[in-house]
């Protein structure tokens, strides 16, 4: 993150701090009382940190999703159908494994069909940029749509009865809680699935700066013109880049089904991939930046809870929202970000 | 005589980089002054602090003989000195006059009185012999009836001075000189005008005063009177230009890249090309000279494989490759420098090894990694060959100036080695020092066996490079010439009746 960056970044968040905290007034409460249980219930403990940590992993991938697909000069708004169809994957893969699969193999396994499941849903926007230029905005807005509705349809056939969950992954597919190595975290959802997430992070990172597909997609999203005049094959690029960033929102939804629920449950989502939005937008394009705007929505999404007993956890969201206009506002741009790493 | 226009010790930077240091300047009421300089030798800030578009740093402005205490644009029209900018700033679905008095239209009651305006509009082009019809839309014009209707627009604002900033980039070469002889002609009725040029030709034609500006620094102001060429070059790049070799060597063999009846059709269904026929021989440069839009873009296009002919095919030393991209030409021996550096030459923001590396990634090795070490390595050596500046791997394409941005496009095509160039507008935009040096390259790489297809809108150029040349008129190879010629002036004249289609020369 730039200098520069991070101070945009910072005067977003101080200038949402001060309208949320006027909104907090208007309704008669203290926002100092409301900041402060915010931060008791989240960094102020053990439990509190390994919840934010659990709520910050899957958006650290959605955010990559979306912010991978950016450097390619694409705006990729399907995270949350993505995540959900990984998360559909890995549970279903998950649960058919016969009982006794070791962990070294099922794990692996259920994150291959995670990645295959986020993947198949960026093919699609993906060719369709390619061959007929459909617009990635419209095409991948609309897949979400498709999969809410299809995941509804499945369920039927798949869900436990007098449930909305799919039968339980097997025993080795599931991701260790940390708290196995840190027992200061018990009780918290914070799995392995955290140290894998920054894996990806910053594997990402090194494919755009050090390879030659990155390059590519680098030179494609900055100057898609040149890189054609370059011999690049740009249709190709599009294609490879969305498949990317759906692979990568795929293993989001892995995070939460294989490290905290044990099967697919409908509706998990719940806006985690377009929460991957905000979380792009604030933490550009550096490994870092996506880490560090995962922690925040992360410790907003699990604020809102410690928050609930004094005030409407609704504010949280507002907060929220006001983070990501402030970020708007104060020229922490997106739109097609410079080639360099 | 009194100075119309005056600087006084200005200078300008921009964070670290100067663009203008201690620059001091009188322009004579009533005369035509030029300024020229290389590329990034500040003649643009220098022409935007005189104007008010930029601060100066340090220094002062004289407008009419008055120190301007905060120069501004608005202050300056109404001081009387208008700017002509390099790239109209016209609205094409507009007619001529409605951009004429955009921002001062003249009322009657809430309506724009048009009528009045265009009444006073053909009064200023008749008084000044700018032939421009008010209603025609601005879309509907020529580049050089734009040029007209963009002096119309300050000199309808009442403007006596005139700065122009590189005023015949964008006009073709039959444009150019009605252009000149209307600057003079404004000039003959009191106007006072100060003009950047890159062209020593026009200097000459035009102007009375010359001054040279290098790296920011003022050099000389002079009379052009008994002015050469060859001494302007000199002291514009502050050395000796050397002319280049023409070559001994010819083309000879065979055909190392034809084109067969090539017709292109654009978008709409007009046609671009049509049955465009050529042949070059290894060690051949042939020169398509023209006026652009005639075809020229859908050339360059279709001889390197960014895009497919309607009809007809593509030979690149024998092997067919009509239906080859240009990834795949590459891997044959082609290359390509664009017409366009910005758009279709560069990775402005990222640094001169990636740009290098840039559609030669096969040639560095097929590791998925970028062997950087490699590249950076390689840049280093060509940059030095081409005298890049800053000679900096790490440099960002978009800081350097014009003509070191088009030799490091012009550097990653030679790293190829080609047995093929296809080259647009190799100088557009290019300082003097920058042209010796590339067109040196060019002649070497056809000495060592390349043909090359030179495309370009400057018929010096070609006349200098090639050793045949053809007018593209209308999508149709038009003239054909062997080069030098006897009577280069002749040839000049037939071929610029040729670019606009009047007979068929040879």
């Amino acid at each position: 993150m730039s200098a520069r960056r991070a101070l945009h970044v910072a005067i977003a968040l101080l200038a949402a701090l001060l309208v949320t905290s006027l909104f907090i007034l208007v309704a008669g409460r203290s926002p100092l009382r409301i900041y402060a249980a915010l931060l008791v219930g989240t960094w102020g403990n053990a439990y509190g940190a390994g919840q934010v940590l659990f709520k910050a992993t899957p958006l650290m991938l959605t955010g990559l999703a979306v912010s991978f697909a950016l450097r390619a000069g694409l705006f990729n708004v399907g995270a949350e159908g993505q995540l959900t169809a990984g998360g559909f994957a890995a549970g279903i893969v998950g649960a058919a494994l016969p009982a006794g699969t070791s962990a070294l193999l099922a794990i692996p396994t259920c994150l291959l069909a995670a990645a295959a499941g986020g993947a198949l849903l960026g093919v699609i926007p993906g060719w369709l940029k390619a061959r007929r230029g459909a617009h990635e905005v419209i095409t991948t807005i609309m897949l979400n749509f498709v999969v809410r509705a299809a995941m509804v349809g499945f369920g039927t056939m798949l869900f436990v009865r007098e449930s909305v969950h799919a039968q339980p992954v097997v025993a080795g597919a599931l991701l260790p809680r940390l708290s196995r190595i840190f027992p200061a975290l018990h009780g918290s959802a914070a799995s392995l699935a955290l140290p894998l997430s920054l894996l990806v992070v910053f594997l990402i990172a090194g494919l755009l700066a050090r390879t030659r597909l990155g390059f590519r997609i680098r030179a494609v999203g900055a100057q898609p013109e040149v890189a054609a005049t370059a011999g690049i094959d740009v249709g190709r690029t599009y294609l490879v880049a969305l498949t990317i960033a759906g692979a990568i929102a795929g293993l989001g939804g892995a995070s939460f089904v294989l490290g905290y629920k044990g099967y697919y449950e409908d509706g998990f989502a719940g806006g985690i991939g377009f929460v991957g939005i905000a979380v792009a937008v604030l933490g550009g394009t550096r490994p870092m930046g996506i880490v560090l705007a995962a922690l925040l929505f992360g410790t907003l999404g699990q604020g809102a809870l410690a928050v609930n007993a004094i005030c409407p956890k609704e504010i949280i969201d507002v907060m929220q929202a006001l983070i990501i206009i402030g970020a708007a506002a104060a020229g922490v741009r997106m739109g097609r970000p410079g080639v360099r790493t | 005589m009194s100075e119309a226009l005056g600087a006084s010790g200005v200078a300008k930077a921009y964070g670290d980089c100067v663009a203008v240091r201690d620059a001091s300047l009188s322009v004579t009421a009533g005369t035509a002054h030029a300024l020229v300089g290389e590329n990034g030798a500040g003649k643009t800030t220098l022409m935007k602090i005189l104007y008010g578009l930029e601060p100066a740093d340090a220094g002062t402005v004289r407008i009419g003989g008055a120190v301007v205490s905060h120069p501004n644009p608005v202050d300056s029209i109404a001081r009387g000195v208008g700017m002509v900018h390099q790239h109209f700033m016209l609205v094409p679905t507009l007619s001529v006059v409605e951009n004429v008095v955009l921002g001062r239209e003249p009322r009657r009651g809430l309506r724009v009185d048009l009528a009045r305006a265009s009444a006073e509009l053909r009064a200023l082009a008749e008084a000044h012999g700018l032939g421009v019809d008010p209603a025609r839309l601005v879309g509907d014009l020529s580049v050089g009836e734009r040029q007209r209707v963009e002096i119309l627009k300050v000199l309808y604002r009442g403007a006596r001075t005139l700065i122009l900033d590189e005023p015949t980039a964008m006009l073709s070469p039959p444009e150019v000189q009605p252009f000149i002889a209307l600057l003079r002609s404004l000039v003959a009725g009191g106007a006072t005008v100060l003009m950047v040029t890159h062209k020593l030709g026009e200097v000459l034609a035009l102007a009375d005063h010359v001054t040279v500006l290098r790296r920011g620094e003022l050099v000389e102001t002079r009379p052009t009177a008994g002015l050469t060429a060859e001494a302007l070059g000199r002291a514009l790049v502050g050395r000796e230009v050397a002319a280049p070799q023409r070559r001994t060597r010819r083309g000879e063999g065979g055909a190392r890249f034809t084109l067969s009846d090539v017709r292109v059709l654009r978008p709409d269904g007009t046609t671009a090309l049509d049955g465009v026929s050529l042949a070059i021989a290894p060690g051949e440069i042939v020169g398509i000279a023209g006026v652009e839009g005639n075809g020229q873009h859908e050339l360059v296009q279709v001889a390197a494989g960014l895009a497919r002919p309607a009809v007809g095919s593509v030979e690149l030393d024998g092997v067919d490759c009509t239906t080859l991209g240009i990834a795949a030409r590459h891997r044959l021996g082609l290359g390509l420098v664009p017409e366009d550096r910005h758009e279709e030459g560069l990775l402005l923001d990222s640094p001169l090894w990636e740009n290098l590396y840039l559609g030669r990634e096969e040639g560095f090795g097929r590791s998925v990694l970028v062997p950087r070490a490699a590249v950076v390595a390689a840049t280093e050596r060509a940059i030095a060959e081409l005298d890049v500046r800053p000679p900096d791997p790490e440099a960002a394409a978009r800081s350097l100036s014009g003509g070191n941005q088009q030799k490091v496009v012009l550097a990653r095509e030679l790293g190829r080695s080609p047995r093929v160039l296809v080259c647009a507008q190799p100088t557009r935009g290019v300082d003097i020092g920058a042209i010796a040096e590339i067109h040196a390259r060019l002649l070497a790489l056809a000495d060592a066996g390349a043909a090359i297809l030179l495309v370009s809108a400057e018929l010096d150029e070609i006349l200098t490079l090639a050793d045949r040349v053809h007018v593209l008129y209308r999508g149709r190879l038009v003239a054909e010439h062997a080069l030098p010629a006897a009577d280069p002036d002749a040839l000049r004249g037939r071929l610029g009746g040729a670019m606009l289609g009047l007979g068929s020369a040879s």
